[in-house]
Order: C-alpha cells, then structure tokens, then sequence
C-alpha cells in the first residue's frame, strides 16, 4: 500500500482555535494522518478547526471525500470548520462538489481567525 | 505614480499536477450531446448536489473483487471507462457522451427501480488513469458520488473496487432506500464489478464494507423532494400519449 505523502501540522493558535497546516497530497492514503491532525487540534475544547491549504500540491476525489468525513466528526463536535489558502484550482472543486456550501474560505489566515472568533 | 504591472509569474497560478483530472466548475449542468435513444430529462439546468446537500443518513459502501496478478490497475480502469455501460445490468442503461468517460462529461441514466421509470444522469467529476468518480444532480435517487478505482494490494493482486459516499436525496427516497432501495443498488453495483472480472476472465465473490458515516437526516433539505427524477420521470411516461396526441393537433 503506498504512503500518504502528506504531512499535517497542528498549530493552536488562540484560544479554542486550531490551524491544521496541510503539505502534500490529500488522497485516500491522506486519511490516517488527517484523523490525527484532526484529534490533535480538537483536543482541549477547541470550537473552530482552521485548514490551511497553501501546501496543498495534489488532490484527487477520495481527497474530497475525506473532507466530508471530517466535516461530519466536526458537526458532531459542534465545532466550526473554516479554510484558507486555497488556489483557484482548489476554489473551483469546493465550488464543484458544493464543499464550499458547508466550509468557509477565506483568502488568508488572519480572515479565516477573525471569522474562527465570531463562531 | 505610475503602477507597474505585476510581473506575469507573479499573477499566474502555476496549473497543479490534478488540474487536467477534474471537471471544471459549472453553475447548472448542461448536457451537450444526447443518443437518439436516451431520455435526457432530470439533468439539464440542474446543480450537482454532493454528499452534504441530500436528507438521508451518509452511507459509505465500498464494493470489492480481486481481478489477480494478470492486469494491470491501470488496463482495468481503462476498460471500465470504456466498456462502462456494458457492465450495467440491462435496467440501468447508462449513455455516455461521444467524449466518454472524460471529466466534465455526462452520462445519462434511463433505469428502471422495481418498474418505475428513473431518468437521470451523473457528471463525471473526477477521471485519471487509476480511477474516476461521477458526482450526481438534484433530484438524483442519491446525492453524493461514486468512485471506480483499481490497485495493487500487498500481495501484488489487482483489485477493482467501488466506493460509493452518498445519502438519499430526499425522503421519498430515503423511505425507498430503506424498504428495498438500498438492496437493489447493492445488486446492481456488484453485477457491475463481477461483469469487469468476466472480461478479465474472473469470477470471484465480490466483498461489500458499509459504513453509516451520519446517520442523521438532514431535514433543512426536505425541499430536494421538489426535484425527485423519479416522480418526474413517472410523470412524463405517463402524459407520454398526452404529448403524442398533442404533437399530431399540432401538425
């Protein structure tokens, strides 16, 4: 089975706000290491989960559905899930398989930390 | 003081390596060639709708069969893409555009759900050489995708495998689902990948993993029902005559 050639860092960032840092590839084999960054971020009653996709160099649809399935655990948490970074490539597949109906995106991390604080 | 223009390199964005891959962002979807044959109905002006914007519980159903060590994973998802149709069983006839499997491309669905006519279509949202995926319309049965991918596992065996991410779209669906739906599209998924093993000359079991991902309705989208290709495709089969008789006064 290939490796995830991705890497996830998790920064807290302020009070009950967590910037997941993607670089890499978001592909089926890209799901354990989310899950983790995810568990990580979460931890400590975090209300807003922020990704940042500036590092993101490839994605293909299980990449997508790996969104969906953290966007779920999300909800379940009653937590927020915002974006930043992301190219107009990256912008179009949001727009595309209507993610973008349900995540925020924001151009930079200061826009997305500001709306993380009104959540 | 004058302004510069920037620099080219510094507007452009450099084109990632999926760009080709996927379908490009439409607002409502357009079907651009229909086969003499098909009903093209339920699709044209319609948004996609993904797995977040249905009412049923979000099932994750991955399908499986192992195809051996004589094919590649790339010879099997070429043959899938261009045989797709073929391996339908004979309700659930699928016309592709003349493009073929190609992202941005349509395929139209005429089937038939336990004799209820159903006319409808996917987009193809994603397409490399390993795999693709198709992403569904409003008012499909189901609103999410599927994808069709193949791979080598650990012991060198290729291996052809569906993954389906998707709720009902609505709750006549969802009702339809639940009483017998769901078996039915299971049966039809699975003739799917044992008719790929049969052209590859295999005949394995094929192995299915469900998972309920959220097994809460989403009511805020009980208007999807407005859209239900099923009802409407009923109603244009039976005001068929109507439409005929009409057409002749016309002449």
């Amino acid at each position: 089975m290939p490796q995830a050639q991705v890497t996830m860092d998790v920064r807290k960032v302020r009070d009950g706000v967590s910037v997941i840092d993607i670089k890499g590839e978001l592909t089926a084999f890209a799901e354990g290491v989310l899950m983790s960054a995810y568990d990580e971020a979460s931890d400590g009653g975090v209300r807003a989960i922020i990704l940042n996709f500036e590092g993101l160099e490839y994605m293909n649809s299980s990449g997508i559905g790996l969104l969906v399935t953290l966007l779920i655990r999300v909800n379940r948490e009653k937590q927020k899930l915002l974006t930043y970074g992301l190219s107009d490539h990256y912008r179009s597949i949001f727009q595309i398989t209507r993610l973008d109906d349900a995540i925020s995106i924001y151009d930079t991390e200061t826009e997305a930390l500001r709306a993380a604080n009104k959540a | 003081m004058e302004q510069k223009p920037p620099a080219e390199e510094h507007t452009a964005q450099k084109q990632p390596r999926d760009a080709a891959y996927w379908a490009r962002h439409v607002e409502k979807l357009k079907v651009s060639e229909v086969p003499a044959e098909a009903i093209n109905l339920n699709v044209e002006g319609r948004r996609t709708a993904g797995a977040l914007q249905g009412f049923g519980q979000l099932w994750q159903k991955t399908y499986r069969i192992y195809l051996g060590t004589g094919v590649t994973p790339e010879e099997v998802v070429r043959v899938w893409k261009e045989k797709f149709s073929e391996f339908q069983p004979p309700q659930n006839r699928f016309y592709p555009s003349l493009a073929g499997v190609k992202p941005g491309e349509m395929l139209l669905i005429n089937a038939s759900m336990k004799g209820m006519p159903v006319y409808t279509g996917v987009i193809v949202l994603y397409a490399d050489e390993e795999c693709f995926t198709v992403m569904t319309p409003e008012g499909h049965p189901e609103s999410g995708w599927n994808t069709f991918s193949a791979y080598q596992n650990e012991e060198g065996h290729t291996v052809a495998q569906i993954q389906s991410l998707a709720r009902a779209n609505d709750p006549i669906y969802e009702m339809g689902f639940r009483l017998a739906g769901s078996t039915e599209q299971e049966r039809i998924w699975t003739h799917v990948l044992k008719s790929l093993a049969a052209h590859f000359g295999v005949d394995d079991p094929v192995s299915l993993e469900k998972v309920c991902v959220d097994p809460r309705l989403q009511w805020s989208n009980v208007g999807n029902v407005w859209n239900n290709a099923s009802v409407r495709s009923m109603i244009y089969a039976v005001s068929a005559p109507g439409r005929r008789i009409f057409g002749l006064l016309r002449r």
